[in-house]
């Protein structure tokens, strides 16, 4: 059977069927392990000071998914952690809100309550987190549950048993579907679980996947594996939604999660961004981080630059 | 809002440069026997650093011999001493390296970036590794007990100051010759400032003679009649003048001359990194680099998609002051050497190239060029053919890997080559047919101490670097005698 | 042949009433036997002055032609793989084997010696050959290798042949000599253009005939008669020769060659005090091999395992 190189009007017919979709996927270009982390690591080195690091250290708080997915969550907790996102530092309202609280589906409407408002989005994790490892009927009702509760954002795993055995159609229609039952109010988040697609190559195939399926955003990792957000899975990410829009002329947000705990680290990965998808995506609507303990260390940081002592854990809140 | 990058310069604290350098001969700083001096300036700013000591072929005369004459003891010290020295020297690198990385920057006009990250890593590692060979010689492949040839005279080229410092010394010490060096006229001063490592290492004096000058004492260095070893780094013109000079002499001569290196980009390649690759291979160090991949020769099929992909990313060089740590492209070294870039790039448009370059505003003062790449470039343009020695990259395309090969070694040049394609099989096939030094597949500009470097055709000969690069220093092996 | 021989045969054809055949040295260039384009000859003698043949002798022109045989026999010689080149090697020892009494004749008239020792000569000669067809395939192994670098690379250095070399063979060594210099030359995989001594080109041209009949590909050895000087300054000046032995050369004519060499930058391998009984070092072989290495990223198997 001919084929022929998929081009940006083309691009409906690569989901076409599974062999369509797959020679597309293997279609792409390569990713070479080391020139990507060679350059992840060259772009590390940047030197944020002064006018430059304020700027991104508000842009990084603004980007947080402010996030609590543990067994032992409880109203209370969420209730913390909404009060946090909405006002990070208590004791300058000059701060940025997050940009949403993280939570499963079952406390989207106590996080919802927390949160109203001020304008920070509630996302829920959906489709049988972290594994997904559940029938699609199961996965889809875990979702619409999620935003009947009030879910700004959905933020789904994908079916990676399936993506490595290849059957790609099947994780896009999953996708699909599952962007079908979010409906028109909430945004899509399509996590990859980077560290266990393991290699560079599949997660760019990943990347596309995703796309063509409509996700709103692309996802590293859930945070709950060995190996999450890295700069290098996330600047292959960001090359991947920077082509797709250059392709298709549709927007795709990425959001790294897991592991980036240190202002520094923060900084790297916008830096990343600036540099590899451009200022477009400088922006809470287009970039997020999935973080926790992060977003205590931007606020230490930004307390440092305002006063110019170093701050310490004792005057940053612990929800 | 934008995301800015709010000014990040490195301190120039660490460093104190004295108003005035002296020629370093037989362990002390001297004058000039003509009391002659020249300025050398930061090309970034061209404010002047220091006033140095230039040597003439009365200077050049007098290091010699305090070279021969230290040779005497130097090459019948227990090779495992030598080491020793050789280890001293690598760790005071070391230990001053960012001090020698501001202070290169700065004569230079090459990145932070670049000295900090490249250069003086580099050169700790090249002293490192030929301490280790100094008493293993016997296990080298070049027979037992090799031995030095003498005094080597040494001249080196302004884009990797220290670097190529490091490449011609230490190779020569670990072997058991002293040394006469010629740094350039426009960066004499890290050279100086390793003759003062040489004093804290404790080197015997005569060991490493330093002559800052120009062309003149290069000249009576590599004529000089007893220089037994002659090591040319710079130009493909004065190297073959240097090979005239030393015909008919026992001088054993190694050069290592220009390239117009090709950067082979074939359709299967992984793209993003290719990008990558192409911007380190011609804007690392501003292009002023002999294995630079000056000639991009990209797959006709994939040209568009290539150069929308190079020109985005050339749009997010920076360009500008070289000490701030995220500066990507810095000041070209002189004034010549900008006219010389300047006169090329106009031939190429005068031949009717297409010429690019990403929106960039240059500093005031200083030399600077932007980046700038040529397309439609054939192998008839004088830009396809010269070493430009610039940010200036000539853009050509190939239909077959056959026709590939066939440009990449069309050139009287062979110093390196790159190679971009997921293909195992073509990678292999098409190195083995590159007729050139070094080859990078998948990667490009990527330097060691223990691979050996060096040219083909008029690239030069000898190699560099690894266990090659002590056979430039030791007398031949075989009972056929001396060469 | 020996004058000894000419004279006998010369007797007994009075007697048979048979002429003795006279060969025509020609030169080998391309594979082929020409005569040189300028149609000159020149009168080769033996030690005592007594005439032996007429040899061609070589006009800058069949210098050219030789290098452009030279040139294209390159890339096919170069590309054959190490054990066919060592096959090959071998198969010219053999076939030396095999006339190694005309060679002992012609070595002997040559160069004046006593038919054993010229017999020691031609016995050195051919196991000259059989040393360097064992090299071909392990040069690369002595003198290459993997390199350590500090990174996620994979470096080999592997040696490659430096492309035409012009070879002033040893003038007075006219067979032994010679083979220690091209055969080093060929092994690894170079081209030859090959100037056989000026006073005795007889054993050199007889050579030609045997790397004929060894599977030596045409061109791969090209070997010129004539007078030294006149030869080799085209030759040493030629952009497309990449390297020069001039092991034949006095040393005003090798001063002069290396300063036309350096035009094109040529290798260059300085005459030397050789004896050619000894079994050589590696020189002669490394004087004519490039060094290339090629680097290429290892990596991680995987993202999982990546940076910070």
């Amino acid at each position: 059977m001919p084929t022929t190189a998929p081009t940006a009007h083309a691009l409906s017919d690569v989901t076409a069927s599974d062999s369509t979709l797959s020679r597309f996927l293997h279609g792409l270009p390569g990713v070479d392990a080391v020139g990507l982390e060679a350059r992840a690591a060259s772009l590390g080195t940047r030197s944020i000071k002064t006018t430059a690091k304020a700027y991104a250290i508000d842009l990084a708080i603004s980007m947080v998914d402010l996030t609590t997915l543990e067994g032992a969550d409880t109203p209370g907790k969420v209730r913390a952690l909404g009060a946090k996102a909405v006002h990070p530092d208590p004791t300058d309202r000059t701060t940025p809100t997050t940009a949403a609280v993280c939570v499963y589906p079952d406390m989207v409407a106590v996080a919802k309550e927390a949160v109203a408002g001020s304008g920070v989005k509630v996302a829920s994790v959906a489709t049988a987190f972290p594994a997904g490892r559940a029938a699609l009927d199961v996965k889809l009702a875990d979702v619409r549950d999620a935003v009947a509760a009030g879910a700004d954002e959905i933020d789904m795993v994908i079916d990676r048993g399936a993506f490595l055995a290849g059957k790609y159609l099947k994780v896009y229609d999953e996708i699909v579907a599952v962007k079908e039952a979010c409906g028109t109010s909430a945004r899509l988040k399509v996590i990859f679980e980077t560290g266990e697609l393991s290699t560079y190559d599949n997660i760019r195939r990943a990347s596309w996947v995703g796309m063509l399926a409509g996700a709103d955003f692309i996802k590293t990792s859930t945070g709950k594996v060995a190996v999450n957000a890295t700069p290098a899975n996330t600047l292959l990410m960001l090359e991947a939604v920077r082509d797709f829009r250059a392709q298709t002329g549709t927007q795709v947000g990425v959001k790294p999660a897991g592991g980036i705990r240190t202002t520094k680290d923060a900084i790297k990965f916008l830096v990343l961004v600036n540099e590899t998808a451009g200022e477009d995506w400088l922006d809470n609507h287009w970039f997020r981080f999935g973080a926790s303990s992060l977003l205590n260390d931007l606020l230490m940081q930004r307390q440092k630059l305002a006063t110019g002592r170093y701050s310490g854990p004792d005057y940053v809140t612990v929800d | 809002m934008a995301f800015e990058y709010a000014p990040a310069p490195e301190s120039r604290a660490i460093l104190d440069i004295a108003p005035s350098y002296g020629l370093f001969i037989d362990g002390e700083f001297t004058e000039a026997a003509d009391g002659k001096v020249f300025k050398t300036v930061s090309p970034s700013s061209e404010e002047v650093l220091s006033e140095v000591a230039r040597a003439g072929a009365e200077d050049v005369d007098r290091a010699v011999r305090a070279a021969r004459k230290a040779f005497v003891k130097w090459s019948a010290l227990p090779g495992s001493e030598r080491a020793k020295y050789l280890f001293r020297i690598a760790r005071i690198v070391q230990e001053r390296s960012r001090e020698l990385a501001v202070l290169e920057t700065l004569d230079n006009g090459k990145p932070i970036k670049e000295t900090r990250d490249a250069d003086l890593p580099l050169v700790a590692a090249h002293f490192f590794y030929y301490a280790g060979w100094a008493d293993k010689l016997d296990h080298a492949g070049f027979g037992a007990n090799p031995k030095p040839l003498g005094v080597a005279g040494q001249v080196i080229p302004w884009n990797f100051p220290l670097l190529m410092l490091a490449w011609k010394i230490a190779p020569a010490l670990a072997t058991g010759n002293t040394v006469v060096l010629k740094p350039a006229e426009t960066t004499p001063l890290s050279a100086l400032f390793f003759a003062d490592i040489c004093r804290q290492a404790g080197l015997p004096k005569g060991v490493v003679n330093i002559l800052p000058g120009y062309g003149d004492a290069g000249a009576a260095l590599v004529a000089h009649p007893d220089v037994n070893k002659v090591a040319f780094t710079g130009s493909t013109a004065v190297g073959k003048e240097i090979a005239r000079t030393v015909a008919g002499t026992s001088k054993k001569l190694t050069l290592e001359l220009g390239g117009k290196g090709a950067n082979i980009v074939f359709d299967d390649a992984p793209i993003d990194q290719a990008v990558e690759g192409i911007v380190t291979g011609i804007f690392f160090n501003q292009g002023q680099v002999c294995c630079a991949g000056s000639r991009l020769l990209v797959q006709e099929s994939i040209q568009d998609e290539l150069l929308d992909s190079l020109k985005r990313r050339l749009s997010t060089l920076r360009l500008g002051d070289p000490l701030d740590k995220n500066t990507d492209i810095g000041a070209i070294n002189s004034a010549e050497q900008l006219a010389r870039i300047t006169a090329l790039a106009e031939r190429g448009e005068a031949e009717g190239a297409e010429r690019w370059s990403p929106a960039c505003e240059l500093p005031s003062s200083g030399y600077w060029f932007a980046p700038t790449l040529f397309t439609n470039v054939t192998q008839a343009h004088t830009i396809a053919r010269d070493e430009i020695f610039g940010p200036v990259l000539s853009v050509l395309t190939f239909r077959t890997p056959d026709e590939a090969v066939a440009k990449a070694n069309n050139t009287q040049y062979g110093l390196s080559a790159g190679i971009w394609t997921e293909k195992g099989s073509r990678i292999l096939a098409v190195a083995g047919k590159l007729r050139a030094g070094v080859v990078w597949s998948n990667t490009f500009n990527k330097f060691d101490p223990a691979s050996p470097f060096g040219g083909y055709k008029e690239s030069g000969f000898g190699r560099e670097g690894g266990r090659h690069g002590l056979e430039a220093y030791l007398a031949p092996s075989s009972p056929e005698g001396e060469r | 042949m020996s004058t000894a021989e000419k004279t006998e045969k010369a007797e007994k054809t009075e007697k048979t009433e048979r002429l003795s055949v006279f060969k025509t040295y020609k030169l080998y260039v391309g594979g082929k036997f020409p005569r040189s384009e300028s149609g000159r000859v020149y009168e080769v003698s033996d030690s005592k002055g007594n005439w032996l043949a007429n040899a061609p002798q070589s006009s800058r022109k069949d210098a050219r032609d030789a290098v452009v045989a030279a040139r294209k026999a390159f890339g096919g010689w170069a590309g054959a793989t190490a054990y066919n080149r060592g096959q090959v090697l071998y198969r010219v020892a053999e076939m030396l084997e095999g006339r190694r009494e005309q060679f002992v004749r012609e070595v002997a008239d040559a160069e004046g010696l006593s038919r054993p020792k010229a017999a020691a000569v031609v016995d050195a000669a051919v196991d000259r050959w059989v040393w360097y067809a064992g090299w071909t395939d392990k040069i690369a192994q002595v003198i290459g290798g993997a390199n350590p670098v500090a990174g996620p690379y994979f470096n080999l250095s592997s040696p490659e042949p430096t492309g035409v070399v012009a070879v002033l063979a040893p003038q007075q060594s006219s067979f032994l000599g010679l083979v220690s210099v091209v055969a080093p030359v060929i092994a690894t995989g170079n081209t030859a253009v090959v100037i056989a001594s000026e006073k005795a080109p007889l054993p050199a041209l007889s050579l030609g005939e045997v790397l004929a009949t060894s599977d030596v590909p045409g061109g791969v050895v090209n070997v010129l008669s004539g007078r030294t000087a006149e030869i080799a300054a085209p030759l040493a000046a030629h952009q497309d020769v990449n390297a020069i032995d001039l092991a034949g050369a006095d040393e005003a004519l090798a001063r002069e060659l290396e300063i036309a060499a350096a035009d094109n930058l040529k290798r260059v391998l300085r005459p030397q005090g050789v004896d050619y009984f000894e079994t050589p070092g590696i020189d002669r072989m490394t004087a004519f091999l490039e060094t290339k290495t090629v680097w290429h990223p290892t990596g991680s198997l995987g993202a999982s395992g990546s940076s910070y």
